[in-house]
């Protein structure tokens, strides 16, 4: 019983940690995204609250949490009001499988834990893939519940945007399963280990570069962001498909998007940058102090890869509908259709071991 | 390991992530359900009717949309079943050698009739 209830108070622990870390990340998300697009249009971007404006997110929130909730007339309530938690839930809960850190085991009053991942299971790409398709849900019943006709378009859009980037998503992995031979993120992640070149975007016999790029694009239009922000383009739908909501349920479609950049950029860097591996062989620090160096090189391919995201969108203007489509239909879809052809033959060629 | 061990086992990988859910679920809705009761309402006619750029809402908003959505939802969910069958493929490649290879060029070799079958009907084109 003792070690039941052990285990229930670890993944508590991890869990509230998780949580901690990804809603604290959202926070910094909101200002950094402000400030870098503030210094690459030549502007200071938010400098009121606190000095340099780092206290702007916890201002917004605090507006946020305080403002009235409207609930348009005509408006169905009880999608209404589901809509925004049935896409922040699946964005947050994606993170239960993703490896922070080296899989290590540490011992803790006779029992074995895993500090750095929550759950360890063997279909962890597969779980990630299936909940952030319930994230789609939450967009278009969001779009359709409020009665309006921009929510509308901007729903139906946003959920046509989805489904056909997350085909490509789904494809460009296979060819990381192909060379890695699991499902499991952890088992991934450690089958990179050993310097660079072992990183799959990289690896022997076919480096997965289309599949990164392939990945990285899908990703970029998956989460709704510039140049594939047409669900909320905000000069011909307004806001899209949460032009109605106010309030608190804003704040959670806000906060699902910025927690779905962050859970897809765990994901390419799990897959493809070899997750928290560093790029050299072996460690620089002593043995018993190596994961703070995995924590670290894990964190710093993820905010590069939010970085990215930034950087896009101070970079490139928004798509038309159809280009969006054709792009995602006519030329993902066969780049990594492809990529699949030619790695599985190159890995039967080159077996690994 | 015999049936139970593997059921326990089971159990304990997936049970994280069953707590995990629930906890997310329960910030969700404690969340609004505390926003709910710090925050004003003064509704009135005005601000509940949806917003179309300032002037009188015209007819519902809940009207026939084009069925290019409809034909993109069908080819995404047969094209999503198939990948979806490449994935044990993947996973299992190491141990299937050949016939596994020849197997999957064969699917794919389907995959690409039906993909090109549904370009040239122009169900890939938007407008």
């Amino acid at each position: 019983m003792a070690e039941v209830g052990l285990k229930l108070a670890f993944s508590l622990a991890q869990i509230a940690v998780v949580m901690g870390i990804v809603l604290l990340t959202v926070m910094v998300l909101t200002l950094a995204e402000r400030k870098v697009l503030g210094w690459m249009q030549d502007r200071m971007g938010p400098m009121e609250v606190g000095p340099y404006g780092i206290l702007q997110p916890i201002a917004d929130g605090l507006k946020l949490f305080f403002k009235e909730d409207i609930i348009p007339a005509g408006a169905n309530k009880f999608l209404f009001s589901l809509a925004p938690i049935l896409s922040l839930v699946p964005a947050l809960i994606g993170f239960a499988v993703v490896p922070f850190g080296p899989s290590r085991t540490v011992e803790l009053f006779g029992y074995q834990f895993q500090p750095f991942v929550i759950s360890d299971i063997n279909i962890g790409i597969l779980y990630i893939l299936a909940f952030t398709s319930i994230g789609a849900y939450g967009v278009i019943l969001g779009g359709w519940a409020s009665n309006s006709k921009y929510s509308l378009l901007g729903g139906l859009r946003s959920a046509a945007q989805v489904i056909s980037y997350e085909l490509n998503v789904g494809l460009a992995i296979v060819g990381v399963l192909l060379l890695a031979g699991s499902l499991s993120l952890v088992k991934i992640t450690e089958a990179q280990a050993g310097g660079f070149w072992h990183w799959y975007v990289f690896a022997f016999p076919f480096p997965q570069i289309f599949a990164f790029v392939v990945y990285v694009i899908s990703a970029v239009a998956e989460t709704n962001r510039v140049p594939f922000d047409l669900p909320e383009a905000e000069s011909e739908l307004v806001a899209g498909f949460f032009t109605e909501y106010s309030g608190m349920r804003f704040a959670f479609f806000f906060l699902a998007e910025y927690a779905n950049m962050i859970l897809v950029s765990c994901i390419a860097a799990a897959l493809f940058l070899g997750g928290w591996n560093a790029p050299y062989p072996g460690t620089l620090l002593p043995e018993n102090l190596a994961w703070i160096e995995g924590v670290v090189w894990f964190a710093a391919k993820v905010y590069f890869f939010l970085f990215l995201f930034f950087w896009l969108r101070a970079t490139l203007p928004r798509l038309r509908y159809d280009q969006l489509m054709r792009f995602g239909w006519k030329v993902m879809l066969p780049i990594a259709l492809g990529n699949i052809l030619v790695t599985s033959i190159a890995a039967y060629l080159f077996p690994k071991g | 390991m015999s049936g139970t061990e593997l059921l326990l086992d089971y159990l304990t990988r997936y049970f994280p992530i069953l707590l995990f859910i629930i906890i997310a679920l329960a910030f969700g809705v404690v969340t609004l359900l505390v926003s709910y009761f710090v925050q004003p309402k003064y509704p009135e006619a005005e601000k509940l009717s949806p917003y179309e750029c300032g002037s009188e809402p015209f007819s519902d908003a809940r009207m026939p949309f084009p069925v290019r959505y409809y034909i993109f939802a069908m080819l995404f969910v047969i094209f999503d079943i198939e990948v979806i069958f490449l994935y044990p493929w993947a996973v299992v490649f190491d141990k299937i050698g050949l016939i596994g290879l020849v197997e999957m060029l064969v699917f794919i070799a389907l995959f690409l009739v039906a993909y090109v079958y549904a370009w040239r009907k122009g169900a890939l084109e938007w407008d």
